[in-house]
């Protein structure tokens, strides 16, 4: 007979709905970008509606949680995962929170031009999927490897809204009337620098859970 | 600063057939609560019965040195019945004797001499150690065994308390009692540590995470891990110490 067998299980459903909750932020992220280079009201507006199935998700995970600390006492690496599963929902939620922003934004800008190609802003993106992505694969595998160069790639996401920032700031000032859409663009390289934190604080956390050690990333 | 020290500790039962302990060096500070866990038949009483010689009551041959200040108590030279006053024990089902709560605790010092206001003033001193004076205080000549299951295993700490010892050891102190008189000697085990060296083998881990500051893991005999209590429980190094505190040992 498997001893702990519910536990065990219990457990595993745990990281089961920790991983579905990861992916659907990392797909807000991704589609929201999506929508912002489209010009795509509809999606945006798809990502918002999203956004509610990510908040119940998280005080459904956060319950699980807490019916595991409260009924199994767990120790060890159990207690390391449910403490990172505690701390990871609410930087998966925050993901999702910033690409339901974005998506505001997509909606405001309704079917305007940009005032300039976007290049930047989609590379800030693909990296911070990345990572998102590497986090997820971590997470389920205890492959922490794949994390070793969060610090170096959330330095080349911030040199990027460094970059973004000082061009939009050249714009505003050579075309005034360019000022709101530039105003957008801002606060959305804004918001992927934060999905790059966030990022690194999840990656942080997956190395305390399978090794034990605190590290801070990024 | 280590207050016992193990060096190869093997203990043998039945005449040499069971090696119930092997080889096991250990350290246990002063001052501090160390807690033996692990399952059941793993050596872990074994181990806290060697540390005053408790052993030797049951045809037990014991190899090996265990250390106190230094000095080997398994030396000839070593008075064992001074050693077991240095060295008290509690043991899991309260055991009062079947005489009054005061002569209970006057039991151990009478022994070693003590009459009048000499005994009464350590009956006092070591009820109030045991956190129990307080529900005793205008009862002291009835019978310990009306007192409650909690309250009778207090008694005994301020027992073992009365003969002045260094170091304390229990043996499942708290499998016997209620959650809220296990709280109390928790609670007793804390306050106690600051003047008294502890060692407590214990089945709860919980318990052994709540009140210990260091904790060693048993397994057949051999000593698999041993460190500081949180290290154990939140990141054990040995795959079998993870095994048996996480509960997939089976």
């Amino acid at each position: 007979m498997a001893v702990r067998k519910e536990y065990i299980e219990d457990l595993e459903k745990l990281k089961e709905e920790v991983l579905r909750m990861g992916e659907l932020a990392k797909e807000s992220a991704k589609n929201a970008i999506t929508a912002l280079v489209q010009r795509d009201t509809e999606l945006a507006s798809k990502i918002l509606k999203e956004n509610a199935i990510i908040d119940d998700l998280e005080f459904d995970i956060e319950n699980r949680c807490m019916k595991l600390l409260a009924l199994q006492q767990p120790m060890a690496v159990d207690l390391r995962t449910i403490g990172t599963c505690m701390k990871i929902i609410t930087d998966f939620d925050r993901i999702s929170d910033l690409a339901g922003d974005i998506a505001e934004i997509v909606r405001r800008i309704g079917h305007e031009p940009h005032v300039k190609p976007l290049i930047d802003i989609p590379r800030m993106s693909e990296i911070a999927q990345g990572m998102i992505a590497d986090c997820l694969k971590a997470f389920s595998s205890q492959d922490i490897k794949i994390l070793e160069d969060f610090s170096e790639r959330d330095d080349v996401i911030d040199a990027l809204f460094d970059q973004v920032r000082r061009e939009l700031i050249t714009i505003t000032i050579e075309r005034p009337r360019g000022i709101a859409n530039a105003g957008h663009l801002l606060f959305v390289a804004l918001h992927l620098e934060r999905i790059g934190d966030h990022a690194c604080n999840i990656a942080s956390r997956i190395i305390y859970m399978v090794t034990g050690e605190k590290r801070k990333l990024g | 600063m280590s207050k016992i020290e193990t060096r190869s500790l093997n203990v043998y039962y039945d005449g040499g057939t069971v090696h119930a302990l092997k080889g096991v060096n250990i350290k246990i500070e002063a001052n501090k609560i160390t807690a033996l866990i692990g399952p059941s038949g793993c050596g872990k009483t074994t181990f806290l019965r060697a540390l005053n010689r408790m052993n030797e009551l049951n045809g037990v041959k014991t190899r090996g040195k265990v250390l106190m200040d230094g000095v080997d108590i398994y030396s000839r030279k070593v008075d064992v019945i001074q050693l077991r006053k240095r060295i008290g024990m509690v043991f899991q089902q309260p055991n009062p004797f079947p005489m009054s709560i005061f002569d209970n605790v006057a039991y151990g010092p009478r022994i070693h001499g003590l009459r009048n206001r000499k005994l009464e003033r350590i009956i006092e001193e070591s009820l109030k150690k045991a956190a129990l004076w307080e529900e005793v205080k205008d009862r002291l000549e009835e019978s310990a065994l009306k007192l409650s299951g909690g309250q009778q295993q207090r008694l005994c700490i301020a027992r073992a308390l009365a003969v002045n010892p260094e170091v304390l050891l229990f043996d499942e102190p708290c499998s016997a009692l209620d959650p809220v008189s296990t709280a109390r000697i928790e609670a007793l085990l804390r306050e106690l540590k600051n003047d008294y060296t502890i060692v407590i083998v214990t089945h709860n881990m919980q318990q052994a995470a709540r009140v210990s500051d260091f904790t060693a893991f048993f397994l057949m005999g051999e000593l698999i891990e041993f460190g500081e209590t949180m290290q154990i429980f939140e990141k054990p190094r040995d795959k079998r110490t993870e095994d048996y505190i996480t509960g997939r040992f089976g």
